[in-house]
């Protein structure tokens, strides 16, 4: 197990065709039948709606290193959000309202960490009973109602360039520099290609996997504190159902990109083209009018497929 | 994997007195929870609020029960709610153009019979992990709903059908009577048949259970169909007890049928529960929601309240199991 994180690791470019050709098929399809899809404009704006996902999508990526899985993703994402929205509308502050966001999400992600870790409670079930709590707890925060006229402040970080970049490609930028650092360049990367493939070498290592475990969930948790900002700021409101089936785009991502849900290693790059492939995806059908329905069930079929193509290199 | 050993190995005989000591406090806790709840509020102990109890947990049960013989061999069927949706609106659609309440009926089994197939196809020959497979085709047909269904909703249905789910016979419910007869077939083919008993061996150590020459792709096939099947019975139900049919109606309800499987003491690991345990999961979890509801407790509560239970159910499984050994 441990040998197919190294070869994968040593040699990436033996992955890139899986989801380079995903995307680059997704790319000329949908150049050839959807108007205005290559435009530079339509372009920018897929990567900038897929900021969100990437910021989910990066530490699911650790997670399902880890062979575990967070189903609470989407659902804590729109808890935080509307916690931003709250706080900042109260405040009139953005840090104070990513403050709370950052907070509840982290609280998540460890309370995840725990159920996982310390109780030993499978990762899908755990997560989605918190999913259940985090759904329950935005409609009781919410009355079941929008947030809206939240300040200038939050709302200006969607639409605000920096350089002539829009600032959310900026923050996306940011997060997978500091998770390629966090994954390929420190020791709690290498213990989190250790907590999926051998668990054991780090316990006679003298670590703790399951802090390791806590740690890499509250990451999780933190990072659909940050997107919750961003998705108060793109809506410009809190609304209780934002981020619902999120953390599926957000697995999709992942399994598209490569990383395997059975041996412990991942390829954070893949994992970035899958959001954009995934990002591709939606808009490209947006852009031939086809139904947001159409758009949720063909991502279902991408992972569905990608998983059987996963499937079949591991027996290979 | 050292944990499923261990149960496989130990003797049969123990699993039945750990069954009946388990069930006997889930009983306990269901008069504890009637107790507390007629205290509280007197309306509780009325016929009709009993009715209605008995009539909502036969809804989560006619889901539940199946959902309980995937879980018994340590899989996972999250598409159960979706399939409820798409199955309700593909059903309604047959009774209004054809105008036979039979052939809708019929239609709504074979939807969501053939929705359970297709995830039993993508754990067996895919060999995808259940939990993901049917995760992605939950999202599949919540796509394929909505597309379907275009916004619009399916109102007024024969009045013959609606008796399915709102009538009375002998002053009970009639979802109550279907609830008895398959608590009655579930228990009997989980228990008292042999395809039954392969399906315990297949959630309790499925390399045993392949070695010993149990069919297990075609026991788990069926097992995912049932299940399907299952949800397309509660699609019917649903459908004539609401008289209408919306793209969003399974939304809210595969948690609380995984929760009334957990509660009724099947292990997420396999191999060990009864479909009576589900039936009584399936009650402890509509009186608390029903407590709720007389205690005039919003029902924005309500998926809080359900998640946390879940969560509890299978922390107290894990501990008493553990125990066990």
């Amino acid at each position: 197990m441990r040998e197919a994180a190294i070869v994968s690791q040593a040699n990436p470019l033996q992955r890139i065709p899986g989801v380079a050709i995903v995307l680059g098929a997704l790319i000329v399809l949908f150049g050839a039948i959807a108007p205005g899809f290559l435009s530079p404009a339509n372009l920018s704006n897929v990567l900038v709606q897929s900021t969100i996902l990437t910021m989910l999508a990066l530490p699911m990526t650790l997670i399902i290193m880890t062979e575990g899985l967070d189903l609470s993703m989407g659902a804590v994402l729109t808890l935080t959000s509307l916690c931003v929205a709250i706080v900042s509308l109260a405040t009139k502050s953005m840090l104070l309202g990513l403050g709370a966001g950052v907070l509840v999400g982290a609280a998540f992600g460890t309370v995840n960490g725990w159920l996982v870790a310390i109780l030993g409670i499978p990762p899908f079930v755990a997560t989605l009973g918190t999913l259940g709590m985090a759904q329950g707890l935005s409609l009781i925060v919410s009355d079941g109602q929008s947030v809206v006229g939240i300040p200038h402040s939050v709302r200006d970080i969607y639409s605000a360039t920096l350089a002539g970049v829009p600032v959310p490609i900026v923050i996306a930028l940011v997060t997978y520099a500091f998770f390629h650092a966090l994954l390929y360049h420190t020791r709690f990367g290498s213990y989190v290609f250790a907590l999926g493939g051998n668990r054991e070498a780090l316990r006679y290592a003298g670590l703790s996997p399951n802090k390791l475990l806590i740690a890499v969930y509250a990451l999780g948790g933190t990072m659909a504190g940050i997107a919750g900002l961003l998705m108060t700021a793109r809506m410009n409101s809190g609304h209780p159902t934002a981020g619902l089936g999120l953390e599926f785009d957000a697995i999709a991502a992942v399994a598209v990109g490569g990383t395997s849900f059975e041996r412990g290693n991942g390829w954070l790059l893949g994992t970035l083209l899958g959001v954009i492939s995934v990002g591709v995806l939606r808009n490209g059908l947006n852009l031939i009018s086809l139904p947001s329905s159409v758009q949720v069930a063909s991502v279902g079929v991408l992972v569905i497929v990608a998983l059987f193509l996963d499937g079949l290199r591991s027996r290979a | 994997m050292t944990d499923i050993a261990k149960e496989a190995l130990s003797p049969p005989r123990s699993f039945l007195s750990q069954d009946a000591i388990q069930l006997f406090y889930r009983l306990l806790a269901v008069l504890l929870i009637c107790a507390v709840l007629a205290v509280l509020n007197e309306s509780f102990l009325s016929l009709g609020n009993i009715l209605n109890v008995l009539r909502q947990a036969s809804l989560t049960f006619f889901i539940a029960s199946g959902l309980t013989l995937v879980v018994l061999t340590a899989g996972l069927d999250l598409s159960v709610g979706a399939n409820v949706a798409l199955s309700a609106c593909i059903a309604g659609t047959v009774i209004h153009t054809t105008g036979s309440p039979v052939l809708g009926i019929l239609t709504g089994l074979a939807c969501g019979g053939i929705v359970g197939l297709l995830n039993g196809i993508m754990v067996t020959a895919l060999r995808i992990p259940s939990f993901i497979a049917t995760y992605g085709m939950l999202w599949v047909l919540n796509g394929l709903t909505y597309w379907y269904m275009a916004g619009e909703t399916l109102h007024g249905f024969p009045a013959g059908f609606r008796q399915i789910g709102s009538g009375y016979l002998f002053g009970l419910p009639i979802p109550v009577y279907l609830l008895l007869v398959f608590l009655g077939i579930g228990t009997l083919f989980a228990q008292r048949t042999i395809w039954g008993q392969e399906i315990y061996a297949i959630g309790a150590n499925p390399v045993a259970a392949r070695l010993s020459g149990i069919p297990v792709t075609r026991r788990l096939l069926l097992v995912y169909t049932v299940s399907g099947t299952m949800a397309g019975l509660a699609s019917i139900i649903f459908l004539s007890r609401l008289n209408s049919a919306e793209a969003d109606i399974g939304e809210s309800l595969t948690l609380p049928a995984i929760a009334a499987v957990l509660i009724g003491g099947t292990s997420l690991f396999g191999g060990v529960g009864t479909v009576f345990g589900t039936f009584i999961g399936a009650l402890i979890l509509t009186l608390v929601l029903n407590g709720m509801n007389l205690l005039s407790v919003s029902a924005n509560w309500q998926p809080l309240v359900t998640g946390i239970i879940v969560i509890l159910a299978v922390w107290l499984d894990m501990k008493t199991r553990r125990r066990a050994q």
